[in-house]
């Protein structure tokens, strides 16, 4: 008990200033082909349960994140393509910005903070996307990351979960694995909930949620996902040996879930799984499982009670069925690959945990 | 097995709780000075065969201490022992016994007398 | 002479000088917010460079202060500080004035919290401590794990809340590696089976004794030293701590278990101290503890005619150079009070 609330104590220092309503929302530019529930129960969950007001703009673009890393966008270019969705949210008038993607948010808040020690930036930025477009902006009031507003009505989710994080089998709690993106809080770590050792915001929504946080020594560590790392074929193996120290630092305390709020994060440790256990024969998980790895939209979807298949469970690399069947969820295997009106998908092979 | 195209990079974390120490531990027991060494580098400033090559004898104290031995399996053969390396030590470490010793303890390791 | 003069802080630089000034003749109230005199004095097992009982120190300090000159005031805070023409106002908590010829701070020092260095997880993971809880482990000679266990392998982290700008403290602490190397030997004496090993990133040794400390430590004990400050602290699946460091004189990152690892943590102004300072307009410098006049003969007085500084509340000090530093503030002072309060 001491621990969690030594845990605690350390993270109320960094108290995160997140709003409750009228968000304007920017996706991802990955995340609906790898987790296509995450975004879409994100949307569901605010408007429709929480009727909170969230408003998209379908002009908004990426915020070119891949390319600055990849150091093919200019970081003047970048500053005005967020400018321009600043501009945007202006028009609609919005004060809240509700980000994604881990690296986006990462791109917002380096900008936020460039902006901030460096005015004349703020005022080159004003210029181009003047010049570029005819708009005018505003640096917005808010600026939070989606897993922060899932945080944040952590509870007001536990209050509707008809399966909470626990072991139906055993009565014990499930132990979740937390991975935070690098670019939430390690590079300014007062934009994260609990700051950059500690950081609350997943560890909090698996406590709320009747779950078990795991620590383990590779906790903090990258899991190797990187732009410019992971472009160049020849460099991923370099990429993949860190999710292999975190998977392997892991594995002796048997998760039996890992929990991400990164996209990069959530690919590369669903998909590398497959990779790791093509090029070694390891695998993670007990019994020579792999281990499931969820976005926290589509943890939350689940514990609410949401159908596996319409989360789109069934689209990651290592299926959930294992951790399915421990949190007692009753899910229709012949479903699985079907569409909405009932015509069949093609079924991926390779799958794991199938 | 399908090729990617890419391979896994090996860790070079010194992992202390996996390394065996064994060959410290014999050069420590007949050559207890070893303790003193606070890798000063005078040896390996003193040392003809660190001019040329990869031989640093600094390096090969800590290597040996953290169990890094086939780091050192190799390079300690070109330690001629002449014995320039105890003139210098501020510690009064008889490094020159150290490489002996060492020499000695991976002999028996690849089961030769030296 | 019948001046007198107010001692601020009764711990070893308060007690000494206190004591002096008695001898001199003068007449000394000796203001101490705790129940006890002694200060950290009280909290540390064996001194270095010799390993003597710090008790021994302490009876000679009580021995100091059992003088007919000295008023003792225990368990007293003051509250307030002013200067009046040519005198001082010392304000109490039970709320006495005590005016008196000239003022002496000797408020010492207070130890870096070591919670805020997140990353070592001190009162966040088992069997993190910090240097003085490891004394007071001695102390109580009961030195064990949290699950009452022996320790097989024993860390200590040099630098803690020193030469470190996250901290917020980039001026070293001074006396935190020769305490390492002293409870390193002490810890080995204790389980003679240990292996022990100190993270260092220089190894400052700068006292009378302190390398021939370190030598013994290496020599008779077989402590370890690797050059490198460890970034971050976890705990594995066996309950063992793991530190990553850098091997720097390797040049490869090194990662060990532990079963238990000291935190060295760093001497820092008192916060009581600062709020006198503040109040008393009396000048800190950019390490937060007393600015001196001069920084070669005039440490022991500040830009306040009248108010002196001994010990620890100056800069860090070790029990040796507290005394006298103490015995040269009274020797200011005398002299101050002998030369029409120049």
């Amino acid at each position: 008990m001491k621990k969690n609330e030594e845990k605690s104590k350390v993270w109320r220092d960094y108290q995160k200033e997140i709003a409750d309503d009228h968000f304007f929302y920017v996706r991802s530019c990955i995340r609906q082909s790898f987790f296509p529930g995450s975004e879409q129960f994100f949307l569901h969950l605010l408007r429709d349960v929480l009727g909170k007001d969230v408003y998209e703009n379908p002009s908004h673009t990426t915020c070119t994140g891949i390319g600055y890393h990849a150091d093919v966008v200019p970081f003047s270019t970048i500053q005005t393509v967020i400018a321009r969705h600043y501009s945007l949210m202006k028009e609609a008038g919005y004060k809240n910005i509700a980000i994604s993607c881990v690296t986006s948010f990462g791109i917002y808040t380096e900008i936020l903070e460039t902006w901030k020690h460096f005015p004349e930036e703020l005022e080159k930025t004003r210029e181009y996307l003047y010049k570029a477009t005819g708009r005018e902006f505003d640096v917005p009031e808010n600026v939070v990351h989606t897993s922060d507003i899932i945080y944040k009505f952590r509870d007001a989710i536990a209050a509707k979960a008809k399966y909470p994080l626990v072991n139906q089998l055993t009565g014990e709690p499930l132990r979740v694995v937390e991975h935070i993106g690098c670019h939430y809080a390690k590079i300014f770590p007062k934009y994260g909930v609990g700051g950059a050792e500690f950081p609350h915001v997943l560890s909090g929504m698996i406590e709320s949620w009747g779950g078990q946080v795991v620590d383990y020594p590779e906790r903090r560590h990258c899991c190797g996902f990187g732009f410019r790392q992971y472009l160049v074929q020849a460099n991923r193996g370099y990429s993949l040996s860190n999710t292999v120290k975190k998977f392997s630092s892991m594995q002796p305390f048997k998760p039996d879930l890992v929990l991400t709020n990164c996209p990069g994060c959530t690919m590369f440790m669903d998909k590398w799984q497959y990779t790791i256990k093509e090029m070694e024969g390891t695998t993670f998980g007990a019994n020579g499982e792999s281990i499931p790895v969820l976005t926290y939209e589509e943890l939350a979807a689940l514990v609410m009670g949401y159908n596996p298949w319409d989360i789109g469970l069934q689209i990651h690399m290592v299926q959930s069925e294992p951790l399915l069947r421990k949190m007692g969820i009753e899910f229709d295997p012949h479903d699985k690959f079907l569409t909405k009106d009932g015509r069949q998908m093609p079924i991926p092979e390779n799958l794991l945990n199938s | 097995m399908e090729k990617f195209g890419f391979a896994l990079s090996k860790a070079r974390v010194i992992d202390f709780d996996a390394n065996d120490r064994s060959i410290v531990s014999y050069i420590l027991e007949r050559e207890p000075s070893l303790n003193l060494c606070i890798e000063c580098g005078c040896c390996s400033a003193a040392c003809t065969t660190g001019n040329f090559t990869g031989f640093s004898l600094r390096e090969i104290h800590i290597l040996l201490k953290r169990g890094e031995n086939e780091q050192v399996r190799q390079k300690i053969r070109k330690c001629m022992l002449c014995g320039k390396c105890i003139l210098v030590c501020p510690r009064g470490v008889n490094t020159r016994n150290v490489v002996f010793l060492a020499k000695q303890a991976f002999a028996k390791n690849e089961g030769y007398e030296f | 002479m019948n001046q007198h003069v107010i001692v601020i802080g009764g711990g070893t630089a308060g007690m000494e000088a206190a004591g002096r000034l008695a001898t001199a003749g003068l007449s000394v109230t000796l203001i101490e917010k705790g129940k006890d005199l002694g200060g950290h004095l009280r909290n540390w097992y064996h001194l270095f460079p010799d390993r003597r009982s710090s008790d021994e120190v302490l009876e000679y300090l009580k021995g100091q202060v059992s003088h007919q000159n000295i008023r003792l005031l225990t368990g007293q805070r003051v509250t307030g500080l002013q200067r009046k023409g040519n005198e001082f106002i010392v304000s109490t908590g039970n709320g006495e004035a005590i005016t008196g010829d000239a003022v002496l701070l000797a408020t010492g020092f207070d130890l870096f919290k070591s919670e805020r260095k997140e990353e070592y997880g001190y009162g966040i993971y088992d069997n993190v401590i910090s240097s003085a809880d490891l004394e007071a482990m001695f102390r109580k000679k009961e030195v064990k794990l949290v699950n009452g266990r022996k320790p097989e392998r024993i860390g200590f982290l040099h630098c803690v809340g020193s030469r470190d700008e996250k901290a917020g403290n980039i001026y070293c602490s001074k006396l935190c590696c020769v305490t390492a190397v002293k409870q390193a030997i002490e810890i080995r004496k204790i389980f003679p089976a240990a292996r022990v090993f100190c993270f260092y990133m220089d190894m400052r040794m700068g006292g009378a004794l302190y390398e021939e400390l370190y030598k013994e430590a290496q020599e008779k004990y077989s402590v370890g030293f690797i050059r490198g400050k460890v970034s971050e602290v976890a705990v594995n699946i066996n309950n063992r701590l793991v530190a990553k460091v850098e091997d720097t004189l390797v040049g490869r990152p090194l990662k060990m278990e532990l079963d238990m690892l000291v935190l060295m943590a760093g001497m820092e102004m008192a916060e009581d101290g600062i709020r006198l300072a503040d109040e008393a307009n009396l000048q800190r410098g950019e390490n937060r503890f007393f600015k001196p006049a001069d920084h070669h003969f005039g440490t022991n007085t500040g830009n306040v005619k009248g108010v002196f500084y001994a010990g620890a509340c100056t800069a860090p000090l070790n029990v040796t150079e507290t005394i006298s530093h103490a015995r040269s503030a009274v020797t200011e002072i005398v002299s101050y009070l002998n030369t029409g309060r120049k």
